[in-house]
């Protein structure tokens, strides 16, 4: 068997008391697509927080091809492939659309700031293939982000247009896995269709292998190869979406069981 | 491009992509009119041709300017601005760029200069040539930043600004308090010759500092200080002008929007914290370098705290991350508003710049304030109109109450011109305005005047725009019988400040800085 590009080995994290992440195992395949689902609370996020290094788990191990990536800063994780994308948008407000994707870059580029200052070669050359970057990812979604919109600061896009940028800026970090939280939250039914079609293609063109946070179960249905499903950081299911679906236990975590309501 | 557009064909409207509602944002902001004629004029001409007329401008003023007494202290308030540019540049770094509150910058200044006293006075009997001692000190002095932002890095907002202000005041005390060193009561077994070892002088601070020299030439002139110093200005500018446009320039302003997310998106932060405040420091650590050997020496008032909230003030008002801004903040700090409300030239002339100073402001406020043209006009003639009717009733009604005159100087009332005559017959001064006894009951004007401040805070509408008119009258006859006396010391400090307030309220993004957004 291949070796799995992301691997969770038994971790678990706690706040003070609250055990957030119990004992969970995933593995995600390269050119795989996992989506994560889960009640409110189910600690979808902070597995998100515990792979790109915003937190640090009690215990376990979460490997990526191989390497242990735990206790890195959350930028070295970005630098060996992993980016994510923010529920709650996390854009640079008062940069432009450019600069946002193009600040994405800094990780790939290596010009100190001496060289930059003095415009040594490698400095012009990393300054061109950033600006080639931000234009080849910002195309990506059609002349939504590109044209006038440029040289637009972050805070005039509408919402769908951040969660857009939002997607274009991880894509920019040079990833192998992209991890998206909701990327279809707060959208309405044609832009959340569309965001299921733009995944597929992400995967298609960019070759990235893509764990995505859903609540929207069309796009559940739609994207995924796999799905996880979370209950109080405890793995419940497993498997194509119509297993998940239709397991007794996913069932019960969304709705609750009839011997729960009578008493 | 078109090719590997994903989205499927559609009809019906695009969602997100009219371009006439994504620029609404941008119509609403253009002006029209004369002023947005000249707005669109002058953003048509290049930035490095507007930046090439303005370095211009600044070399022609010390070969326009003859050899007076008067002449040399203008110059020297050109330079002590260009010093101050230069602090206001290096503070943005910080402050501007990566968001960073540091309140310890002013350590860095101090560095500087008493680095440069150090190796160039007979303090120690050293003498180096300048060209060692500046990229040593500089070096030292960025160094330095580095090292002190390194406990603080992970602090943010007030937590920063506290330890920051901690290393700041620690300097400060280091260099009021550093004439009787001891080193654990061993000096003297540890070969010092004294039981307290005089470091940098104490409150008496280092005399004597060489000047700045190159190679046996030496710069002993107003001018030659004055074309060092922006030298420093137009190098410093253009280095952090491509330095904001540079990958790491971009890091910054990324941290300063969203730290977190900069982190995600492969910036490492913290190195990139240390060195905004690492960049800063070199930039202070030169400003003070040339104001060493521009007061031949170092002396700790001029590195305390009043100091750093100065430049604070210059790069908030000039608008933070705006460098243009920085610069112009400095002179509008430093220019206008220091040595412009000094009554007295340190020559001994008596300027009536402060009076010009305050009218200016107050006038700049409600230009910049008041919208659309038509409410300003009726405001101003109201103020006019109110200023007319008040000295018409006094005058009518008291025997003296007008024959007011204006202060001119420390012991001269006079009438002070025709800008006298306006102002004589706008407000309604009484005679004898400036004895001794009559100065107590203009308290009650001040008070008054405060008052009608704080009320002007708190109603809207045009119970305001009527209530400007009495308060811009008052604030006159306050400025008049009060304040055109007292602008030396701490009286100085409040008008700046208050000055300050009002146009921070008139434009709150600054002369030239961009409103920022913080959560949408």
């Amino acid at each position: 068997m291949a070796q799995p590009l992301l691997e969770l080995d038994n971790v678990s994290k706690a706040f003070g008391g609250l055990q957030c992440i119990s004992h969970l195992d995933i593995d995600v395949k390269e050119g795989e697509i996992v989506s994560v689902i889960g009640p409110n609370g189910a600690g979808k996020t902070t597995l998100f927080n515990l792979i790109t290094g915003m937190y640090r788990p009690d215990s376990g191990d979460i490997r990526l091809d191989g390497e242990s990536i735990v206790g890195l800063a959350p930028n070295k994780i970005t630098n060996r492939g992993v980016a994510r994308t923010f529920q709650t948008l996390r854009l640079f407000l008062n940069m432009s659309v450019k600069e946002n994707v193009m600040a994405a870059t800094y990780g790939r580029t290596h010009a100190s700031l001496f060289e930059s200052i003095l415009r040594l070669p490698r400095a012009r050359r990393e300054e061109r293939e950033s600006n080639e970057v931000a234009q080849e990812k910002l195309s990506f979604f059609g002349q939504r982000l590109m044209g006038y919109r440029w040289n637009q600061p972050a805070y005039s896009l509408s919402y769908a247009n951040r969660r857009r940028l939002e997607i274009a800026r991880a894509t920019a970090t040079k990833p192998r896995i992209l991890l998206l939280d909701e990327p279809a939250a707060g959208m309405n039914p044609v832009e959340t269709h569309e965001i299921t079609e733009l995944i597929a293609e992400l995967r298609k063109q960019g070759g990235y292998t893509i764990l995505v946070i859903e609540h929207d179960m069309h796009v559940v249905e739609g994207i995924s190869d796999r799905v996880v499903a979370l209950d109080h950081g405890v793995k419940i299911a497993e498997g194509t979406f119509e297993q998940v679906a239709t397991d007794p236990r996913v069932v019960e975590a969304y709705l609750g069981t009839a011997e729960t309501e009578r008493k | 491009m078109s090719e590997q557009t994903p989205q499927p064909e559609r009809s019906g409207p695009a969602i997100g992509a009219d371009e006439w509602v994504a620029r609404s944002g941008e119509r609403a902001r253009q002006r029209t009119g004369i002023v947005g004629r000249v707005q669109e004029l002058y953003e048509r001409v290049p930035k490095p041709a507007v930046f090439a007329f303005v370095v211009l401008l600044a070399v022609l003023v010390p070969l326009v300017t003859a050899q007076t007494d008067n002449d040399i202290y203008f110059l020297r308030v050109g330079t002590v601005a260009l010093v101050f540019a230069l602090l206001a540049l290096g503070l943005n770094v910080a402050v501007g760029f990566a968001g960073l509150l540091d309140l310890g910058y002013i350590a860095y200044y101090g560095i500087g200069a008493y680095g440069y006293a150090f190796l160039s006075s007979d303090k120690f009997g050293i003498h180096w040539q300048a060209w060692l001692v500046l990229p040593l000190v500089v070096a030292v002095s960025a160094l330095l930043g580095l090292l002190l932002a390194l406990p603080s890095r992970r602090l943010v907002g007030d937590y920063l600004a506290i330890v920051t202000l901690f290393f700041g005041q620690i300097f400060y005390i280091i260099a009021t308090q550093g004439y009787r060193i001891s080193f654990l009561g061993l000096n003297e077994d540890l070969g010092f010759d004294r039981a307290n070892w005089d470091l940098t002088g104490g409150p008496n601070g280092i005399a004597n500092v060489d000047r700045l020299g190159v190679f046996g030439l030496e710069a002993s002139s107003e001018r030659a200080y004055f074309y060092i110093t922006l030298t420093a200005v137009v190098v410093v500018f253009a280095v952090l002008t491509l330095a904001n446009r540079s990958r790491t320039g971009r890091a910054w302003r990324a941290l300063n929007d969203d730290t977190l997310a900069a982190q995600a998106m492969s910036m490492p932060v913290n190195w990139l914290k240390l060195l905004a405040v690492g960049v800063g420091a070199a930039v202070a650590a030169l400003a003070g370098t040339i104001n060493a050997a521009l007061l031949q020496g170092a002396f700790p008032d001029d590195y305390n705290t009043q100091v750093l909230i100065i430049i604070y003030a210059m790069v908030i008002l000039g608008g933070a991350g705006s460098l243009a801004g920085a610069v112009l903040g400095a002179f509008v700090v430093s220019v206008l508003m220091l040595e412009g409300l000094r009554p007295q030239t340190p020559i001994g002339d008596f300027t009536g710049n402060g009076r010009w100073v305050f009218y200016a402001t107050i006038l700049v406020v409600l230009v910049a304030a008041i919208r659309p043209w038509r409410r300003l006009a009726a405001i101003l003639a109201g103020i006019v109109a109110f200023g007319v009717v008040v000295h018409a009733m006094v005058a009518v009604t008291t025997d003296r109450g007008t024959d007011g005159l204006l202060n001119m100087g420390p012991d001269e009332y006079s009438g002070g011109g025709p800008l006298g005559w306006l102002i004589r017959h706008w407000l309604a001064l009484p005679a004898g305005t400036y004895e001794l006894g009559s100065r107590n009951w203009f308290n009650f004007a001040l008070v008054g005047l405060i008052a009608l401040v704080l009320c002007l805070t708190v109603v809207k509408g045009w119970k305001r725009d009527a209530l400007i008119v009495p308060t811009v009258w008052l604030a006159g006859f306050v400025w008049e019988t009060r304040l055109a006396q007292e602008t030396s010391g701490p009286t100085r400090f409040l008008l700046l400040g208050a000055l300050l307030v009002g146009l921070m309220i008139a434009r709150p993004q600054g002369l030239l800085g961009r409103p920022r957004v913080e959560i949408v």
